[in-house]
This record gives C-alpha cells, sequence and structure tokens, in this order.
C-alpha cells in the first residue's frame, strides 16, 4: 500500500473535468449535419391508436421527417424484450407482452411514444410534434397492481391473461407451513414498497448517426452497459451486425439502475438517422425523464415470521405482487424474484423460507432495477418484521436479531445463496456504541419534556453483490453472462492503459481503477488511463450496476494484471541475467531480490517493444487481456440505525443521527466507498421520507416533477457516521465485496423501524411525509 | 418555449403602450411565467419587461407608512434595514422565498398580480391591511386578490407599488410543502393599533382568505393561548397528495399560534 495504492484517499481524477464543467455527455456530442428529434407521446394511461396524421407535422418549418410505428415494424425493427426469463411454478414461461419501440396499435402508459419528429432545431421539433395528430379511442386504465389482478380490471396485453406475468415461487412451502402452524409465536404485517423514480442528474439521451458510406451506425447513448446495449440492438432489435454498430456511452450523470435498460428512444433514432438520412440527437426533458425513465420498486406484500419459544426464528411465509409497468423491461423480471427472494434470509438462521411473487402489468411506466433492485424490498420487509416481532414479543430488537444471527460461515440459506463470510455481530455493535444507543431513553425522555416524539430504530442488511457467476445465473433465466473483462496495454514508454467492460457513471472507476495498477507496479498514478464505455475501443464487456465494478470488473483487471507482471518479470530476468522467480517489483522497478540489480519499469517496456533483446521466442509488446468470472456473490452487510424526532403537532419529522456500520470486504479508497455510503442513505432516506410516484386511477402521474416528487435536499440529512469492519471477501482476489448500494438497501428500515417507534405504532407506509405522519399522530 | 417577442419598458406608460401589442404580457421577475412558457402552458406573442423601470424600485419608510414599489426584488424586501426596523416580519417573509436565485429575480408586484394560491406575498398583504397601488387607482387588499391566480386588475392595469401602515406587531409563519417548498400553510398574523388580522395563504381552494375565527380570539387576547380552542372548518381548504383538507386546517391554527408567539417575540 503507497500513497496511491490500494486503501489510499485518493482525490478523484475525473472530478476536475466534472467540477469544471468540461465533462462530455452526449448532448455535449455533435455531429456534422446532425438534428433534433423530439418524440410524439401518449397522454393516455390506455388508448387504441385510430389514426396517426403527420401530414401537417411534416410540413412544418425545419422539418426533416415525421416517422412512425408502421413504418418502424415494416424496416424490421423488433420488439423491446425482457432478457432474463422466469418460469411460473407451473412451469409455463413468463407471458410477455409485445413492446414496439413506437406505438402503433395501442399506448398502455402516458408517455408511450408513438412517433419521432427530427427538425433542424429542438424548437422545430417540437411545434411539429404538436402538429401531429393522433386519434385515440380512450380505453380504461388500471395502475394499482393488486387492482390489475382482480376480475374485470382492464387487460393491458393479449399475452398476459389477467395481466398476470409469472406467479412463481421459491423456498419450500410445505416445511414453511408447518413451521407457522407449530410456532409460538408469529408476526403478521403488510408491508408496501413505494414507487420511486431513479432521477439521475444527467437525463437519458440517445444521438444515432447512420454512415453510409461505411454502411456503419454509432449510437452515443446514457448507458451503464455499452456492449449490453449493443448486443441487444444487433441481436434482438435488428438494428444493425454488431459490426456495424459502435456504442459508446461517454460521460454518465448518474444511473441508478435506470441507464441498464434498453429504450425506445436509442432504438428509434438509430433506425431515424439511416431512415431519414441525417444524425439524429434526442435529449429527454425532466418531465420525460419522470413519465419513461423505468421506476423502482412498487411491492405489495404480505409476510408471515415464525418464533419458537426461545425467539429463534423457525420460519418466513412471503407473498408478492410486483408491478412490472406496461412492459416489461430488460431485467425487469430478475428483480422481484431471483433479487429479491433470494435475499429473505437476512442475516438470520432461518430453517425454512417460502415466498410467492407475482408480477403484473398495469398502466405505468416500467419498472425494472433502482439502487439496490430487489434487495432493498427484501431487507425492507424483513428488517420492519423483525423489529415489529420484537415489539410483540417484548424483547429488544438487538438481541431478538443477535440470537437469530448466522456466524457460521459458509452458511446455505433456504433461497439458494450461500453466504461465504461475515460478522454480523461485529457490525451491530459497532452501530449500537456510535449511536450511544445506551443513552437513548435519556434522550427520548428530554425530547419528551419538549413536547417531541424521539423514536429509534435499526436494520441489519445483506445483499448480494458481484453481480454474478455466469452460469449460475444462467440456469436461473439470465439472457447473458455476468463476467467482466479487462485488457491492460503497458505502452513503450511504460505508461498503462486499462481498457474494461465496467462503466463508470459517477463510481469514480478512474480513480480506483488506476490506484489499483499503481499499487502494484510502483508507478505514479497519473501515469494509468482507465479507457471504458466504448465498444469500438473497448473488448466485449458486461458494464456497472449491482455493485460489480469493484469485485468483478476490478478482478478481471487483476487477472489482466498477473498475466502483464508475469511476462514483465521474463523481461527483466532476462535483460539483469536473472532468474524469474528472484525478480521483484518494487517502487516502479523490476529487482533482483536482495540486490541492487534493477531494471525500472519504463526500460523493460521499452525493451519488450523494441523487441531487440527478449529472451528466445517471447512475443514483442506487452498487452494481456482478461474475463473474470465470479465464483460466488458477493455478501456485503452491516447494521444502520436511524434516530429521529417527531413534531407531533406538525408531523415534521427530523433525523437527528443516522449510522451506518458496514461490512464490505477489503477497500481500495475509503474516501469513495464513504461517499457511496452518503448516496445510498441519502436515496434510502429519500425513499422513507420524501419521494413516491403517484398516479391518479386514469393513468395519470401526479408525481411528474420537481414540484411534486420530493428529491431529498442536504437540509433533509444529518451528518451521517459512517464506519467499516471488514471480512474479507474469500471468493475474489482482492476480497472486495462492493458498497454501491449497501446505503439504500439498509436504510429504508432502520427510518422506519425509528419513526414507529416513536409514533408507538406497528404499521406505517413510506414515505413518512409530514401529512402521513401527522395522520398517525390523530390515529394513535 | 414558443418564440416571443421581448420590450423593454422604460416607463409605466411605455409598459401600458407595449402591452396594447398581440397577446403581450407583463413580466417582471418571471419566476413563474418564464418556467410556463419553458413548459409551453403559458404562450404569450410579447412580453413587456418592466423590472427596469426606476419609478417602480425601492422601499420608503416615513414614519409608520411603508411603500414598496412593484419591481423590488425579494432580497431587497429581506435585507432592507427600514424596513426590517418598521416591520421586519415581511422582511423575513420574503428571506423565506423561494431561494437566493428566486428572491433576486422575483419581485413583490409580480408575486402579488400573479396571485399563486400558495405564495406568500399575498398573506401579509392581506393582514397588514395593505392597499395595493396601479397605475389607475388604489385597491384595498381585501378586495384586490380574487381567487387562484385571479385578481381584479383589469387589461393595461399595471401594479406600481403596495403601501401600508407597519403593524404594532407581526410575524409570519409557513408550512412548507416538502417537494416545492411552497406554503402548504402560510399564516401572517398582525397586531395593529386597535386590530388583529389574520391571513392564510396555501390553504384555500379559493387562495388567501382571511380567519375570522382567528382574529376574532386573538383579538380578545394576543397571546397563543388564546387559540387553544379555535376549530379551524376543512370546508372550502385545498386537499392534494401532498396534505389533506383536514390536516391544512390543523395546520392553520398551529402556525397561527406559531406565529403569535413570534410576533410577541
Amino acid at each position: 500500500m503507497g500513497m496511491e495504492g490500494i486503501g489510499a484517499r485518493v482525490t478523484r481524477k475525473e472530478d476536475k473535468r466534472f467540477i469544471t464543467g468540461a465533462g462530455r455527455y452526449v448532448d455535449d456530442m455533435v455531429v456534422p449535419g446532425m438534428k433534433h428529434a423530439v418524440f410524439v407521446r401518449s397522454p393516455h394511461a390506455h388508448a387504441q391508436i385510430k389514426k396517426i396524421d403527420v401530414k401537417q407535422a411534416q410540413a412544418m418549418p425545419g422539418v426533416v421527417a415525421v416517422l412512425t410505428g408502421k413504418e418502424l415494424k415494416a424496416d424490421g425493427i423488433g420488439n423491446l424484450i425482457c432478457g432474463w426469463m422466469i418460469h411460473s411454478k407451473d412451469g409455463s414461461p413468463m407471458k410477455m407482452g409485445a413492446w414496439s419501440p413506437l406505438a402503433f396499435d395501442r399506448v398502455r402508459y402516458v408517455g408511450d411514444a408513438v412517433a419521432i419528429v427530427i427538425a433542424d432545431t429542438k424548437g422545430e421539433a417540437r411545434d411539429a410534434a404538436e402538429a401531429v395528430e393522433v386519434t385515440y379511442k380512450e380505453l380504461k386504465a388500471v395502475v394499482d397492481a393488486v387492482k390489475a389482478l382482480e376480475k374485470g380490471a382492464p387487460q393491458l396485453h393479449p399475452e398476459a391473461e389477467g395481466n398476470l406475468i409469472f406467479d412463481w415461487e421459491i423456498g419450500d412451502a410445505k416445511a414453511t407451513d408447518a413451521a407457522i402452524k407449530a410456532a409460538h409465536h408469529v408476526t403478521r404485517m403488510k408491508i408496501v414498497n413505494n414507487r420511486l423514480v431513479p432521477n439521475a442528474m444527467e437525463p437519458r439521451a440517445a444521438l444515432g448517426y447512420y454512415d453510409k458510406g461505411e454502411d456503419h451506425y454509432t449510437c452515443w447513448t446514457t448507458s451503464q452497459n455499452p456492449h449490453v446495449a449493443r448486443l441487444v440492438m444487433s441481436a434482438f432489435y435488428n438494428v444493425a451486425p454488431e459490426n456495424k454498430l459502435r456504442v459508446i456511452a461517454p460521460d454518465v450523470g448518474g444511473g441508478f439502475g435506470s441507464k441498464i435498460f434498453i429504450y425506445p428512444e436509442e432504438v428509434v433514432c438509430l433506425w431515424a438517422s439511416k431512415k431519414a438520412g441525417v444524425p439524429v440527437k434526442w435529449v429527454a426533458d425532466r418531465t420525460e425523464s419522470f413519465l419513461t425513465d423505468a421506476h423502482g420498486r412498487d411491492h405489495h406484500s404480505t409476510v408471515e415470521m415464525a418464533f419458537d419459544k426461545n425467539n429463534r426464528i423457525t420460519g418466513l411465509k412471503v407473498d408478492t405482487v410486483a408491478n412490472l409497468g406496461a412492459y416489461m423491461s430488460l431485467f425487469s423480471s430478475s428483480v422481484p424474484t431471483y433479487l429479491y427472494a433470494t435475499l429473505l434470509s437476512g442475516q438470520y438462521n432461518i430453517p425454512a423460507i417460502h415466498a410467492n411473487v407475482r408480477t403484473v402489468y398495469t398502466n405505468t411506466a416500467p419498472v425494472d432495477a433502482y439502487r439496490g433492485a430487489g434487495r432493498p424490498e427484501a431487507t425492507y420487509l424483513l428488517e420492519r418484521t423483525i423489529e415489529t416481532a420484537a415489539r410483540e414479543l417484548g424483547v429488544s430488537p438487538a438481541e431478538l436479531r443477535r440470537t437469530n444471527f448466522i456466524t457460521q460461515f459458509p452458511h446455505q440459506t433456504p433461497v439458494i445463496m450461500c453466504y461465504d463470510a461475515g460478522d454480523y455481530a461485529t457490525s451491530l455493535d459497532a452501530a449500537m456504541k456510535a449511536a450511544d444507543y445506551a443513552g437513548f431513553a435519556k434522550r427520548r425522555d428530554k425530547a419528551k419534556k419538549a413536547g417531541k416524539l424521539r423514536g429509534i430504530g435499526m436494520s441489519c442488511y445483506i445483499e448480494a453483490c458481484g453481480i454474478a457467476p455466469s452460469a449460475a445465473v444462467g440456469s436461473l433465466g439470465a439472457g447473458v453472462g455476468l463476467w467482466e473483462s479487462a485488457e491492460v496495454r503497458v505502452n513503450a514508454v511504460g505508461t498503462i492503459e486499462v481498457l474494461t467492460g465496467s462503466h463508470s457513471h459517477g463510481q469514480g472507476h478512474e480513480t480506483t481503477f488506476a490506484q489499483l495498477v499503481a499499487g502494484r507496479f510502483g508507478v505514479p498514478i497519473d501515469s494509468i488511463s482507465i479507457v471504458h464505455g466504448d465498444t469500438d475501443k473497448v473488448q466485449m464487456g458486461m458494464g456497472t450496476y449491482g455493485s460489480r465494478s469493484g469485485a468483478v470488473g476490478m478482478s478481471a483487471i487483476v487477472k489482466a494484471l498477473d498475466k502483464v507482471e508475469a511476462k514483465a518479470k521474463k523481461i527483466a530476468a532476462h535483460l539483469l541475467e536473472a532468474d524469474e522467480g528472484d525478480i521483484v517489483i518494487e517502487n516502479g522497478a523490476l529487482k533482483v531480490a536482495g540486490t541492487d540489480k534493477n531494471v525500472p519499469w519504463f526500460q523493460m517496456a521499452l525493451a519488450a517493444y523494441t523487441a531487440h533483446n527478449l529472451p528466445s521466442g517471447m512475443e514483442a509488446g506487452l498487452k494481456e487481456t482478461a474475463f473474470y468470472d465470479p465464483t460466488n456473490f458477493t455478501f456485503p452487510a452491516g447494521c444502520y440505525i436511524c434516530e429521529l424526532e417527531v413534531d407531533p403537532e406538525t408531523g415534521l419529522t427530523e433525523i437527528i443521527q443516522f449510522v451506518a456500520a458496514d461490512d464490505f470486504g477489503n477497500i481500495i479508497n475509503p474516501m469513495i466507498v464513504e461517499g457511496q455510503v452518503h448516496g445510498g442513505i441519502a436515496q434510502g432516506v429519500g425513499q422513507a421520507m420524501l419521494e413516491g410516484a403517484y398516479y391518479d386511477a386514469s393513468g395519470q402521474l401526479l408525481t411528474a416533477s420537481y414540484m411534486d416528487y420530493t428529491m431529498p435536499r442536504a437540509g433533509d440529512l444529518p451528518s451521517f457516521k459512517v464506519s467499516t469492519s471488514n471480512t474479507p471477501c474469500p471468493s475474489n482476489p482482492l476480497g472486495i465485496k462492493g458498497c454501491g448500494e449497501a446505503g439504500a438497501i439498509g436504510s429504508p428500515p432502520a427510518v422506519i423501524n425509528a419513526l414507529t417507534d416513536a409514533l408507538g405504532v406497528a404499521d406505517f407506509t413510506m414515505p413518512a411525509t409530514p401529512s402521513r405522519v401527522w395522520a398517525a399522530v390523530q390515529k394513535h | 418555449m414558443y418564440s416571443v417577442n421581448y420590450h423593454r419598458a422604460n416607463s409605466v406608460a411605455d409598459a401600458v403602450k407595449l402591452l396594447k401589442t398581440g397577446d403581450a404580457k407583463l413580466v417582471s421577475g418571471g419566476m413563474t411565467l418564464i418556467p410556463a412558457m419553458k413548459t409551453r402552458l403559458a404562450a404569450p406573442s410579447d412580453l413587456v419587461d418592466i423590472s427596469r423601470i426606476t419609478a417602480l424600485k425601492g422601499i420608503k419608510v416615513s414614519g409608520k407608512a411603508v411603500t414598496i414599489g412593484a419591481a423590488t426584488t425579494h432580497y431587497e424586501v429581506s435585507t432592507d434595514a427600514k424596513l426590517q426596523k418598521a416591520c421586519p416580519a415581511l422582511a423575513e417573509l420574503a428571506s423565506m422565498i423561494g431561494d437566493p436565485a428566486v428572491r433576486h429575480r422575483g419581485t413583490i408586484g409580480g408575486s402579488i398580480a400573479n396571485n399563486d394560491p400558495a405564495a406568500d406575498y399575498p398573506a401579509a398583504m392581506v393582514a397588514l391591511g395593505a392597499t395595493i397601488v396601479t397605475n389607475k387607482r388604489e385597491i384595498a387588499a381585501d378586495k384586490f386578490f380574487k381567487g387562484l391566480f385571479e385578481t381584479v386588475l383589469k387589461d393595461g392595469e399595471i401594479v406600481t407599488a403596495v403601501t401600508f401602515n407597519a403593524p404594532a406587531k407581526a410575524a409570519y409563519q409557513k408550512f412548507r410543502n416538502p417537494a416545492s417548498r411552497y406554503a402548504i400553510v402560510g399564516v401572517f398574523v398582525a397586531k395593529g393599533k386597535d386590530d388583529v388580522r389574520v391571513a392564510v395563504t396555501g390553504a384555500g381552494d379559493n387562495g388567501v382568505f382571511r380567519a375570522k375565527t382567528i382574529e376574532a380570539a386573538l383579538a380578545k387576547s394576543f397571546d397563543p393561548a388564546a387559540l387553544a380552542g379555535v376549530k379551524i372548518s376543512a370546508d372550502s381548504l385545498m386537499s392534494d397528495i401532498h396534505a389533506s383538507a383536514d390536516y391544512r386546517a390543523h395546520l392553520i391554527s398551529v402556525m397561527a399560534k406559531r406565529a403569535v408567539a413570534a410576533a410577541n417575540g
């Protein structure tokens, strides 16, 4: 470990361009002859398209083309797909309805795209979009997933009878039912996980450019995984073969999952670019983002948690209805199944678990992965239930958890996952100490004297990151493998380029990945560049989501570095006339151990490229590629504690303190890890106290701007107390577990457990806005 | 935004003349109109900018009499030393509007002419018994605000100033919408020489209104305790995803109590 190696608080290399406004985002890209696109979108949640008249729009000033779904279909562009096959418990495959990138016969949510208008300027395109006449026949809409399952509910897709996409189960129903029957105590709850809008700072955007001379397409797009975008657009949407399609995801201003998926707009911009003969750029405005970015969460669940007389959990039964919106987005089916129900054992030794999950079409925006993706839903359900159980059983929430903690590793849960390492009690102790949990009663009494209701709540979360072993996810229905790739190029003067399939959209890879290399070879961090986000530059890779860039992406780099090191040592041994096994790398030089004989790193690199004096038979150059496929998920875990105070007169709730004690395995850059935790908690507190996407009964989004959708602000949050106590992950070379999602996963139940403690109520539906808190105070 | 012609008026007379062009609208700070135009919800053919007319700017305090020019920004109102002394409640109210960017652009005349049902100034004007001065007449605040985004202003009529006598005691308490930070309920309490006036913004389904039951209770005793038994009816209060009518009714008494406590210092 050096000043710039693993474990160092290196300031982020990329921040210079971000904070000086020199970042390059899709909207900064300009191609000669480029035109601007606006999408005509459905104002109705559910309607038949009777007629689309584009004549008037086509005649408007500046208009280049107005194109509709019929033309798209005629050109053979495919429907959008969900890439993870889930089978219902009766063995039937999930019922995926058709999703045309431009709707031509029916619209199914407000914002569904029906036409693209391309003009010289965005203003002209907007004017012409208003002149496109679409005749709709309105149909009844349904926005609530539970109601959509009822008899007589409006039907969205002929493929999915009763709006049911699949009815899936995991675990042992019989054993779980038996455990509940034999239980000493059963805690039963109804849990709602509120719908959220991701709200990345940079809205989605796409620039499609068809080069007629080369018969080649380029797509600049706001993607977390440009290679996956290319693969899907090529293999399923018939945009172009992979060798004729370059996808570039330049600087991307936040994703939180919402930029994993391939949306209609990038497909349509690429197709339209050839059709209209001009490069086509589209940038979402904020209202479009609210309406059409894939939303997150939206679960309705019931849960039963059974205990024996020693307060040990004997069984957990869960029934969940998950709203997937109007169409199945790219990974929508995996979120409420394998990313959710497989985490229902939490940090606890639970002998029997059964979960049933029904996914449902509604006339709302598609729902897919959002920071945490399934794991926040599992954690919220479990941690709300165990806290409630502790209150019902009259034992301390900490002790009930401690009684049930898994302490032996590896631990096979009844729901697929095999936890490899962890120390849950250490995190719990650290969090309770940092929060002065023992002193809470005094603080509560003091607050009471001031007319305030104070509460404290905790959450002991676990998540599965480092997504994911390819064969395992393949056997569970994934359409892709989830390995990662890396290429390490040592240049002739010793500078290094790392080409990674991971994609940085806020994570700081340009710094952490460079730290790994700097530490390994003792070369300055500025001599290392991280290249990502361009399918023409970088070998196939799977992108960034599921806290995988450290555990999987960096492991691939380690594999490539191993190969580079081996060859570098061979060259050095040859130059120094030493044995290869005696060469060590220290401070930027390759040395013969125990002597002062050495060859500087750059000289070794030069030798590799001049090739004047290489070992016999060795190829020139120094460049190695590796693909790393994880052997297991990683299991970050921790304990979060929230203390808050309610003003019963107004319902206004203030977080007094928020403590996070995490186990992330080994850490590359503590500053970046803290940043991830801070951001994650802000989003989790947002979900718990501020954010909620609401549709009215007709399917209009009521929270389609910041006037009505509450994003967390600095003033809503306290200064966090964060710490880590780390057990290295045994399954990857760096011992990394991942930290990108923990904050968003662990924090909502801690907040609501604190709130229900303050209010003395069992149930509370997020978000804890003043009006809802006040209503709860009135009822109590 | 649709294309629009921009005119800068040099005087009120100039503005009146320019207002006759097409479907012209006045713009001062533009804090409501410009966002509405950007989302194409408003589409005037012409904008007449009155924010730089010198005669419309500035704050005068003479004894108890306060006059604030219509084009005076919220920032200027919040930081004016004379006003802070004469009527600190109004200066403080101005400091609570929007964010620094809004406070440096938005103007008092623009706010009251727009009459957003959740805006802060209408409550102050009504509670202070202010007079709204236009290029044609003087209108009592009680009569000026008509309904949601509606005032008694006629075509070609421009707010030039507001005047009022500084009250003996006053305070404004605002409970914010968590998303927009506009008032869900804002209560301005003013104790004059012989009366108490209490105006409520953010809550009424027809905009700002006077809370007469609260006024009556406070006229007897200007003390938060006087409001203990006062119930506010939820009838004709707004109900939306952020706050039910019942919640707003409850908050009106809470904010009124807190305002009285603040006014009493």
